[in-house]
């Protein structure tokens, strides 16, 4: 895939035919909010990513200085030199070396990690787990709103952004967006749009149950072209190169003046019960598309980079020993990335629970020390000023006890 | 393993599926009897669809003509500005009819827009119609919302599964012209409708003497030759209708007849038509002409027919009902669509003769089987129609049917565009006619757009008990439990064998 045909020098603008040009499955406020334009020139951009599925953060930052990690994470494991090895951050963690932009970013202070971190669900339903991510409720259950949707309703609103009619209002948003503050979407290769994933747990379904079905959705899903026109139908949400490509337009969408200012959008395929690979393989193909996405933003936002920081979350981690199938299955404790020109960065923060069996969760998963609530909490209380009783009580309902993380955001 | 009568069978096979609010106390009530809850439904009554804004078509035909009069006027008024008077002579209605053939199969009533079926399936003002849609195309929607909405509220939607088999037995469809596009509803509403649970012969006659399908299969411009307004204008047959009737609406292919029968039977009901403003008739409504009737005394198959009039035809149509090949003919099609593509040959003949004995009451017909047992223990091999797959997904997640213009272009999609089938034929009812690769991803894609818009609570796990009533195999059910997200696994459902297949 090239992107050279994409002049970054162009003044981005969000005419109708340039919509039309871009494709992703960004989600955004409608407004700009108000104090955006206040007089000290602060003009922040902020995006959340779901990563769904559960990445696998043992594998994505390494903590080789354990002296537990090698053998827990056997041949997935990632070393400081060789085959295996990943790109140092520091001393005791290593970064999978799919995630060469984030290290750059890492290094010039743009990038920092947050690990042993989760949310406050213990169980291990993705479906459960997504909805506590994104709804940012104290449980599982309530999935009417997420998280940023009633930040964006705390924010005082500003003018509406612009090309609203080239926005479709999206009912097929992240529920960590959803709610009652008007957000704004565009579909093209977006969200509600399967992904091979889907299709290929689809496939194995009916070799199981229906092989004529099968063989039929194979061949259908072997088929190019559809018969009756260029209707797409599938987004590959969960390969790399689509994932670059929706940073990418979603990048050019904000870094414009009248653009959304605060956006999610989800990443699918991280659901990596076999042969997830280590230093290579499904898991750093994953990253890499991440990576690239990361970069992508980067190179988008241009100018407005500086004020801009990114969260990407996902719904809990997976165990900490791979199991029969050199994969590793559902857990609890993962990572957060921070990546922007706003982050504070070139860190690892963490409190490192240890993987000495007594030290993991149920004996089985890295044991969460560090709140994803107070990751985000930080995040926002810095950049757009929310107050801790707003996001104590309106945020991320009955979280009092959950502090913000102070000093993510550079003065 | 599934159970030979259990509640999926009843709900999928015969209805149109679990419906998302489905209780407790219901569902214990179909698992006890699933066959009496089944029959709990069947009343004539509950067949029936009427409201306030569908009216007859009557009133729709009279309406889509004035707008046609109108624009033809506009049309006129524009063109004596450019050339002087030059009147067009052919009445609009006749200028609309174009012929069935060459219009292909698939062909949509909206513009065919390459954009994703999310968009299609609700995502908001997506490139839609334009706003000053034509009134024929208004009245299509409203039908069409208000049949979908009676689909998705109907406890078991077995009685809406009788309306739509018999509906595409004898279809109509749009591609013919306006006249269908405005009155295909109501025609299905007046004509099929009343009779599901009723007799065959009602319905037979109601088909053949309503304007849609005098209108589709060419009746109303059939005129015997040797009748008063034949000699005038020296016009003739058209034997369209008369052999649709035998081939596909009675007796069927291999039914027993010859090309005599078909060419007499169209002498017989000639002067069966309509009009849109001829000042001697009552407007769009069904009329007997005696003076397009041809004069004769035609025999059709062993009998001749002596009566005179608009009795002689009705005379045909009543031998029809009670000819044994037509009790054969339809008892094959109806085991075809509930049970299997090669249906047991045991309870067609079953069927079939409660057909005959009965003289072609649908309840009894219907009921016999509810009744057997083999229509029960065939195994699930059927897949769902797009239109039923549709629905059922509607049910099972709640999603609003209330924007039937993006229902329609899922029909188009998915190659069962609403009320508009290739040919008189209607659509297929075998596997394969649904089970091509195209279809199977096409409604793969459909499948992840309605799951990204459920709106039922509970996880994939629990929704998909309530879907499918607790009968799921092991392996459906590990795939949804093991998802990594609600919205895959909520496409695992709506794509698993269990809600493919019926």
């Amino acid at each position: 895939m090239s992107y050279s045909n994409l002049s970054l020098c162009e003044t981005p603008s969000l005419s109708r035919r340039r919509m039309l040009a871009l494709s992703g499955s960004l989600v955004a406020s409608a407004f700009i909010p108000k104090f955006a334009r206040a007089a000290d020139a602060r003009d922040p951009r902020f995006i959340a990513i779901i990563l769904r599925g559960a990445m696998d953060g043992l594998s994505a930052v390494a903590p080789i200085g354990d002296p537990d990690y090698a053998g827990l994470h056997g041949d997935l494991a990632l070393t400081k030199t060789g085959d295996a090895a990943g790109i140092e951050l520091d001393s005791f963690f290593t970064l999978n070396p799919a995630m060469t932009n984030f290290a750059r970013m890492f290094k010039q202070g743009q990038g920092a990690v947050v690990h042993a971190a989760a949310t406050g669900y213990r169980e291990r339903s993705h479906f459960d787990g997504q909805d506590v991510l994104e709804s940012g409720y104290a449980g599982p259950g309530r999935t009417d709103s997420g998280w940023l949707n009633r930040a964006i309703s705390a924010m005082p609103q500003g003018q509406r952004i612009g090309a609203k009619n080239n926005l479709a209002i999206g009912n097929v948003s992240p529920l960590v967006i959803r709610g009652p503050a008007e957000t704004l979407g565009w579909a093209p290769g977006g969200p509600g749009l399967p992904t091979n994933d889907t299709a290929n747990r689809l496939l194995d379904l009916y070799t199981h149950r229906d092989p004529k079905l099968g063989e039929l959705f194979r061949q259908g899903l072997d088929t190019q072209t559809l018969a009756n026109g260029a209707m797409k139908t599938m987004n590959n949400a969960d390969k790399p190169s689509e994932m670059v490509r929706q940073a990418r337009s979603a990048g050019i969408l904000m870094a414009a003046d009248n653009g959304p200012r605060i956006a999610a959008m989800a990443f699918d395929g991280w659901d990596t019960h076999e042969n997830e690979g280590g230093a290579k393989g499904r898991l750093f193909t994953l990253l890499q598309g991440l990576d690239g996405a990361l970069a992508e933003f980067e190179k988008a936002l241009g100018p407005v980079w500086s004020q801009t920081s990114i969260v990407v979350m996902t719904e809990f981690g997976r165990t900490a020993r791979i199991n029969g199938t050199v994969g590793t299955d559902h857990g609890t404790g993962s990572l957060a990335f921070l990546a922007g020109g706003a982050i504070k960065g070139g860190r690892v923060i963490a409190d490192w629970p240890g993987l000495k069996n007594a030290d993991l969760y149920e004996q089985r998963d890295l044991k969460p020390t560090t709140d994803l609530r107070g990751v985000v909490k930080g995040l926002l209380a810095d950049q757009f000023g929310l107050s801790p009783q707003v996001l104590a009580n309106q945020v991320f309902p009955e979280s009092g006890n959950v502090k913000p993380l102070q000093g993510l955001i550079t003065a | 393993m599934t159970l030979p009568f259990n509640a999926l069978t009843a709900l999928n096979r015969f209805g149109l599926g679990a419906r998302f609010d489905l209780s407790p106390s219901l569902r214990k009530d179909i698992e006890a009897d699933p066959r009496a809850f089944l029959k709990s439904e069947l009343l004539p009554q509950n067949a029936l669809l009427a409201g306030p804004d569908l009216a007859s078509s009557r009133i729709n035909l009279l309406t889509s003509f004035a707008e046609q009069e109108r624009k033809r006027m506009e049309r006129d008024k524009s063109q004596t500005a450019i050339t002087s008077a030059n009147t067009s002579t052919v009445p609009p209605q006749m200028a609309m009819a174009g012929p069935m053939q060459g219009q292909a199969p698939m062909q949509s009533q909206a513009p065919m827009q390459s954009q994703a079926p999310m968009q299609s399936m609700g995502q908001n003002p997506a490139p839609s119609e334009p706003k000053n849609r034509p009134i024929q195309r208004e009245v299509l929607l409203t039908e069409a919302q208000a049949r979908w909405q009676k689909a998705f509220d109907d406890p078991s939607g077995f009685t809406e599964r009788l309306v739509w088999f018999w509906s595409n037995h004898f279809a109509v469809s749009t591609a013919k012209g306006q006249q269908i596009v405005v009155s295909a509803g109501s025609y299905e509403r007046e004509a099929i409708r009343p009779f599901v649970l009723g007799r065959f012969g009602d319905m037979l006659k109601a088909v053949e003497q309503h304007p849609a399908m005098l209108f589709f299969l060419d009746n109303r411009n059939s005129i015997g030759p040797d009748s008063k307004a034949g000699q005038k204008q020296n016009k003739g047959l058209n034997e369209n209708l008369a052999r649709e009737i035998l081939e596909l609406h009675t007796l069927g292919v291999g039914g027993g007849y010859s090309q005599a029968d078909v060419t007499n039977f169209a002498r017989i009901i000639t002067g069966w038509t309509w009009y849109p403003n001829n000042p001697n008739f009552e407007p769009a409504s069904f009329v007997f002409n005696p003076n397009a009737h041809e004069p004769g005394q035609p025999k059709v198959l062993t009998k001749t027919y002596t009566q005179q009039g608009i009795d002689q035809g009705e005379a045909v149509l009543n031998d029809l009902v009670h000819n044994p090949a037509t009790a054969k003919h339809l008892a094959t099609k109806f085991v075809r669509h509930f049970v299997a593509d090669e249906p047991p040959p045991t309870l067609v003949a079953k069927l079939a003769k409660v057909f005959t004995d009965t003289g072609g009451d649908l309840m009894a017909f219907t009921k016999a089987l509810i009744d057997d047992d083999s229509a029960w223990a065939a195994p699930a091999t059927k897949l769902r129609t797009p239109q039923e797959f549709l629905l059922a997904s509607a049910r099972a997640f709640n999603l609003p049917v209330d924007k039937p213009e993006v229902a329609m272009r899922a029909l188009n999609d998915l190659g069962q565009p609403l009320w508009r089938p290739s040919g008189p034929n209607g659509f297929g009812d075998l596997v394969q006619d649904w089970g091509s690769a195209e279809g199977m991803k096409m409604r793969f894609a459909y499948a992840v757009a309605m799951a990204n818009q459920a709106a039922v609570q509970g996880n994939p796990n629990e929704i998909a008990e309530i879907v499918l009533t607790n009968a799921a195999s092991p392996e459906t059910r590990q795939a949804i439990s093991r998802a990594e997200s609600r919205v895959q696994g909520l496409s695992l459902l709506l794509m698993s064998p269990e809600f493919q297949r019926r």
